[in-house]
């Protein structure tokens, strides 16, 4: 009778490695990985052949002598319009836009979202609910509107930047030929947004605005609000309480604004191309004038080398901190 | 001036067209524990919050020390507060925290120094200074949040509710270290809470709120023997007091063949003229066997059920047609079915108008 007692089952349920439910899902898994990275696979390849060998046709055959030529000549030979520096001056014209607009609109959008969560004033939520329709207006509407701005925001700077008034720069001009000056001095007469950089930021952290803000709000108001009361009775004033409590506190949600940023303005094409000139242009905007340029041999291996290139630090982003996005993400939506 | 410490004056709150608080007086006098005490949305936390200073008030002022603080900052009102959820600064040491508000205040470091050295000693959390909260126990936290009040050498502490989130045992235990704590500080302090054993036991004073205002503000002793109105009555005391309805008809109690004569019972306002009144009786000022000598008003009752809980059984059962709980000892034999012969002492009832609810 003991033996029967015994002899059932006992511990944990043994699994088989080789069911039918497991060879369905991991069969599913491989197959759809194989969709995704088939096209990443071909790129990588192409671009490390020579055009002789891509005129071969066999895309998905591995390169038989590994050339990196095409990165070096998509990075600094190709040409785009009259510039044939490569894609390195809109790699660099890319970071000159990602950096300011990054730090500036989370900058904003962390005080605007805290003040909004914890300092209510009238009319706040009134404020954020204008600010969140933003988010649902297509870009498209928005663009001519941006470009006048951009251009009378510049007219009017202009007398505040550039002080001094034509007349001065002749007699300065006269003076300093007097002494033996050859070149004249050029003072900037007028201040651009319209086609520079800088124009080109404001537009990317005016538009990050919505949805950042919306973010770091929410975060802010998933935190115990007595947090709050007791800095306040603590002393801390609305900007000590920022960044003596909240800040430290923040830091997934920062990393999530700052992959969502990054990938979002390094990836923008519209703007870009929009509101620069070609001195200024972003890389993407390079990148597709490399493309489909319609002149000449279409070389394959060097378009797939500046495609790689521009999708680097995206992608460099992803790798590096994809754990800390998930783990942003989570926080924002438990409570912790 | 007066000796209050804390002055409230027809004070109103209102969110919206919700009225939270109705034109509310309150006097709390130097060193006094005075507990706040309701059941939830009675307002008991939005007044502290608004001595505080966290909320805006809609009219009414609030003086702490003789100064009119209505309008000052909350950390320029001489509070320190504690709140249910400890509200410790995760990213800060036990230390940091201790001394964050004071580093506020710009008090020179050595003095800093010294005052948390003082709040840990006394409440005994010095081995845990270096500490952050994340490492702490529940208790161990709230002492952190005490201390994060008693650094800031306040005149009055406000409690939200700060043994709420702890377990039976701990809140206890420092329940007991709070009394023992006003003790030694004699600082005047305000505790909102809805546990009512909490609130007999630690207060000088309690104030029994409902709908934003204070029903009864009086010791807990007569708080409890001599409620002012129906609700205070069955408010406190658990469990709560039997309500039997009935006329009073030359000063004896009738209600279906049940009469008690009243003449023991202390009249708030002299002797009553007839009509209805409410019969409120205690469960634990019931007689029952060897209580019940030959003076005493004695009725029999059925027991519908018997729920014994070591030291005192609690009888269910009815009287004159309304619910009647009472407790007996410990050691009694009874089971549902029984016929229990009770003694009532009348002097100990309490007697409430039908309409106003409120004590005759």
């Amino acid at each position: 009778m003991v033996d029967v007692a015994m002899s059932g089952p006992r511990g944990p349920k043994p699994k088989k490695a080789f069911s039918s439910r497991n060879i369905m899902l991991y069969g599913i898994l491989i197959l759809v990985s194989v969709y995704y990275l088939l096209p990443l696979y071909v790129m990588v390849v192409t671009s490390l052949k020579g055009m002789p060998e891509i005129r071969l046709g066999n895309i998905f055959s591995p390169p038989v002598e590994i050339t990196y030529e095409p990165w070096v000549k998509a990075w600094s030979e190709a040409c785009t319009g009259i510039n044939c520096d490569g894609l390195s001056r809109g790699f660099w014209n890319s970071v000159q836009i990602l950096l300011p607009s990054v730090v500036i609109s989370i900058a904003v959008a962390s005080v605007s979202g805290y003040a909004i969560s914890n300092w209510k004033f009238k009319g706040s939520e009134t404020f954020f609910t204008l600010l969140i329709i933003g988010a649902f207006i297509p870009y498209q509407t928005m663009l001519y509107p941006i470009v006048i701005m951009l251009r009378e925001v510049g007219d009017f700077l202009t007398p505040m930047w550039s002080p001094i008034e034509p007349d001065v720069e002749y007699a300065l001009n006269e003076v300093r030929s007097f002494f033996g000056a050859e070149t004249p001095i050029d003072l900037p007469e007028k201040v651009r947004l319209m086609g520079s950089l800088t124009g080109l930021v404001l537009v990317h952290t005016a538009f990050g605005m919505p949805i950042l803000t919306l973010l770091f709000r929410n975060y802010f108001a998933s935190i115990p609000e007595e947090l709050f009361k007791a800095a306040r009775v603590d002393g801390a004033r609305f900007w000590g309480i920022y960044f003596q409590i909240m800040l430290p506190m923040a830091l997934p949600i920062f990393v999530v604004a700052m992959i969502l940023q990054v990938t979002g303005i390094w990836n923008d094409f519209l703007f870009g191309v929009i509101y620069t000139k070609p001195e200024t242009y972003p890389m993407t905007v390079q990148l597709n004038n490399i493309v489909n340029s319609v002149q000449g041999v279409k070389e394959y291996n060097v378009n797939m080398a500046a495609t790689l290139l521009t999708g680097l630090v995206p992608l460099v982003i992803y790798f590096a901190s994809g754990k800390l996005f998930v783990r942003g993400i989570a926080a924002g939506a438990v409570k912790g | 001036m007066s000796n209050h410490s804390v002055e409230i004056r027809n004070l109103d709150l209102s969110f919206g067209a919700v009225n939270v608080l109705k034109d509310l007086n309150l006097d709390i006098n130097e060193g006094e524990f005075l507990v706040l005490l309701g059941s939830s949305g009675c307002g008991k936390s939005t007044l502290l919050n608004c001595i505080a200073g966290l909320l805006d008030v809609t009219d009414g002022q609030i003086f702490i020390k003789g100064k009119n603080v209505t309008w000052a900052e909350p950390s320029d009102r001489g509070i320190g507060m504690v709140f249910q959820s400890y509200a410790l600064y995760p990213q800060m040491t036990v230390e940091g925290n201790l001394s964050f508000g004071l580093k506020n205040a710009r008090v020179p470091k050595p003095e800093i120094t010294k005052r948390v050295a003082r709040a840990a000693e006394i409440l005994q959390i010095e081995p845990l200074l270096k500490r952050k909260p994340g490492a702490l126990s529940g208790g161990q936290r709230q002492r952190v949040a005490i201390g994060r009040a008693l650094v800031r050498d306040v005149d009055v502490f406000l409690f939200d509710e700060p043994l709420s989130n702890l377990d039976a045992k701990l809140r206890a235990d420092l329940r007991v270290e709070l009394k023992r704590l006003h003790g030694q500080l004699q600082n005047t302090m305000i505790y909102v809470t809805h546990d009512q054993i909490e609130a007999m036991t630690l207060a000088d004073r309690i104030a029994i709120m409902k709908d934003g205002q204070v029903m009864q503000l009086d010791s807990p002793a007569n708080i409890y023997n001599k409620p002012r109105n129906r609700y205070v009555a069955g408010f406190i005391g658990s469990p709560a007091m039997n309500f039997i309805e009935g006329e009073l008809t030359g000063g004896t109690f009738k209600a279906g063949d049940f009469e008690a004569p009243l003449s023991g019972y202390e009249w708030s306002a002299g002797a009553q003229a007839d009509g209805p009144v409410t019969l409120g009786l205690r469960p634990e000022h019931i007689l029952t066997e060897g209580q019940v000598d030959d003076g005493t008003l004695t009725t029999d009752v059925l027991a519908d059920l018997v729920e014994p809980m070591g030291a005192d059984t609690l009888v269910w059962s009815s009287l004159a047609g309304f619910p009647f709980r009472f407790r007996m000892d410990g050691q009694a034999v009874v089971k549902s079915g029984d016929n229990v012969r009770i003694g009532i002492d009348m002097a100990r009832a309490s007697v409430f108008d039908v309409t106003s609810e409120l004590r005759l």
